[in-house]
């Protein structure tokens, strides 16, 4: 495969000369999905901790929603995000259609459900014997969530990892929401879609590998925050 | 704790206004000189609008989109006032679109040609045939692999209007659809050994990944003509009627005219587009 040994020596020289075009594509795709998990964070954290805490009729049905949200399938989300924002679509006003924002938006409402999941899964796994403990030392109600959140750190940061890890892979959504406009749009993920269509394979190969980098970089950075003093003490 | 919140609160204030200043700067650029270019994917995978758009965007202060779908959906947006100029090529349907007023300034911008490629052993025997219904009639009885794009682009429609020219409806399994744009296309008929239509621009970009070689072309059914048209503003109050109009003027100006029918020829040795401006479409490929 002459592509792979090609496109790894293209990314290393991409890297090395600080290519101006690929630099702007890969923080845009910083910005963009950075954005989007941040969002989600907010939005999934708490509802998380809701879901997790809170005993309501029809709970599990919708924490059965939040699971079944955790595979949305990105090119539905896209599909639908574009419907909606389209100039005649019912949020058209806002004028968002092939902008970051429109990718920032549908990314979010991909990266949500998974913080949202996950957030569940972390707090509902820590033992039950703990929220008497903080309870019982006199805890009110927001240090009551804050010290669970704490304890639940590494599954909150799972949470976070899958979230993103979602949302900077995804293309389906990006390109249909964000139309892959140069200088605009154009992500990583739909810059290496479009190099394979122009049938530039070392190009779109180049690409991947700077993409599969930086996602390993940022995981590895949430990795290292996650597992910071979480040696055996 | 108390302090703790506060923090939290002021750095969700902050995100929030962020975010916010995001939004209204997007939405004062949109409204201003953004211009949505519904468009073909081969005006965008061949790398024409790479060279045109700038050079636009320097001279008018507008800001293009180009969104790259097949000629149909397009079309469809062009027909639902969601993009503010089309440049697609698919006439057949594009004349429907322009009699029911829904786009104007209707004019031709360029054309180039379609090819039927297949594998070198040629197992239908088509190779220099100068009809391309007559090749697609002697694919369907031998029963030769055809891979069609099968997602109402302008190359698929193109496509059916030949076989509706051989009298052929194709079906079966010799017949398959990809689903996917021209370049995944040919990728697919080169791994499978079969046979497809395609616009000579993403064969010439994709040549040397695949195993595929022209063996009918020339036939005046082949021609591939690219019309540029803006979307009417008067049936649609929410396009971009300046830039539009603006777009059109550039695409069939003498200057850009001379881009076009230059573009491709120090890569591929041919140039990948032949300029029509003022011409009328019974004049081409005579």
């Amino acid at each position: 495969m002459g592509a792979l040994g090609e496109g790894l020596v293209e990314a290393i020289k991409m890297l090395v000369t600080g290519d101006p075009e690929v630099l702007e594509i890969s923080l845009r795709t910083l910005q963009v999905s950075g954005l989007a998990t941040l969002i989600s964070v907010a939005i999934g954290i708490p509802v998380g901790v809701f879901l997790a805490l809170k005993r309501f009729w029809g709970r599990e049905l919708a924490v059965s929603l939040v699971n079944f949200g955790m595979g949305l399938p990105p090119v539905v989300v896209g599909l639908v995000t574009w419907l909606c924002l389209t100039r005649y679509g019912p949020l058209g006003f806002l004028g968002l259609l092939y902008t970051p924002t429109a990718m920032i938006i549908a990314q979010a409402i991909i990266a949500s459900p998974i913080v949202a999941g996950f957030t569940v899964a972390a707090i509902q796994s820590l033992n039950p014997k703990m929220h008497y403990q903080i309870l019982a030392l006199g805890a009110n109600r927001v240090q009551f969530v804050w010290l669970l959140l704490r304890e639940a750190r590494l599954g909150l940061l799972a949470a976070i990892i899958a979230g993103f890890g979602g949302v900077i892979s995804e293309v389906g959504a990006s390109i249909m929401v964000g139309g892959n406009v140069k200088g605009s749009t154009r992500v990583l993920t739909t810059a290496i879609s479009l190099e394979i269509s122009k049938g530039r394979f070392e190009l779109a190969t180049a690409l991947s590998i700077i993409l599969l980098a930086i996602s390993f970089l940022i995981t590895a950075l949430l990795t290292k925050l996650q597992q910071h003093r979480r040696q055996p003490q | 704790m108390r302090q703790r919140r506060l923090r939290a609160s002021i750095l969700v204030v902050l995100l929030t206004l962020f975010l916010g200043m995001g939004f209204a700067a997007e939405r004062a650029a949109v409204k201003v000189t953004d211009v949505i270019l519904a468009t073909t994917t081969s005006t965008v995978d061949t790398g024409l609008l790479d060279v045109l758009l700038p050079i636009f965007e320097a001279q008018t202060g507008y800001k293009v989109k180009p969104i790259g779908v097949g000629s149909g959906q397009a079309l469809a947006m062009g027909e639902k006032g969601e993009a503010d100029v089309l440049l697609t090529h698919a006439p057949a349907a594009e004349k429907p679109l322009v009699e029911k007023g829904l786009v104007t300034n209707y004019r031709l911008v360029m054309h180039n040609d379609f090819v039927l490629v297949g594998p070198a052993e040629d197992p239908a025997g088509i190779r220099g045939m100068k009809s391309s219904a007559a090749a697609l009639q002697k694919i369907a009885q031998a029963k030769a692999l055809f891979i069609s794009r099968g997602d109402d682009s302008g190359t698929h429609k193109k496509e059916q209007e030949l076989w509706k020219k051989a009298g052929i409806k194709p079906g079966g399994a010799w017949y398959q659809e990809s689903g996917s744009g021209m370049g995944q296309t040919l990728l697919i008929a080169s791994e499978k050994k079969g046979y497809t239509l395609t616009d000579r621009g993403t064969y010439l970009a994709q040549k040397k990944n695949i195993a595929l070689e022209i063996l009918v072309e020339g036939d005046r059914d082949l021609l591939n003509i690219y019309h540029v048209m803006q979307v009417n503003p008067a049936k649609f109050s929410k396009v971009n009627a300046e830039g539009a109009q603006a777009f059109v003027e550039f695409m069939v100006a003498p200057e850009t005219q001379k881009l076009i029918a230059d573009y491709g020829r120090d890569k591929y040795g041919s140039p990948l587009f032949f300029a029509d401006a003022g011409k009328s479409e019974e004049e081409l490929g005579k």
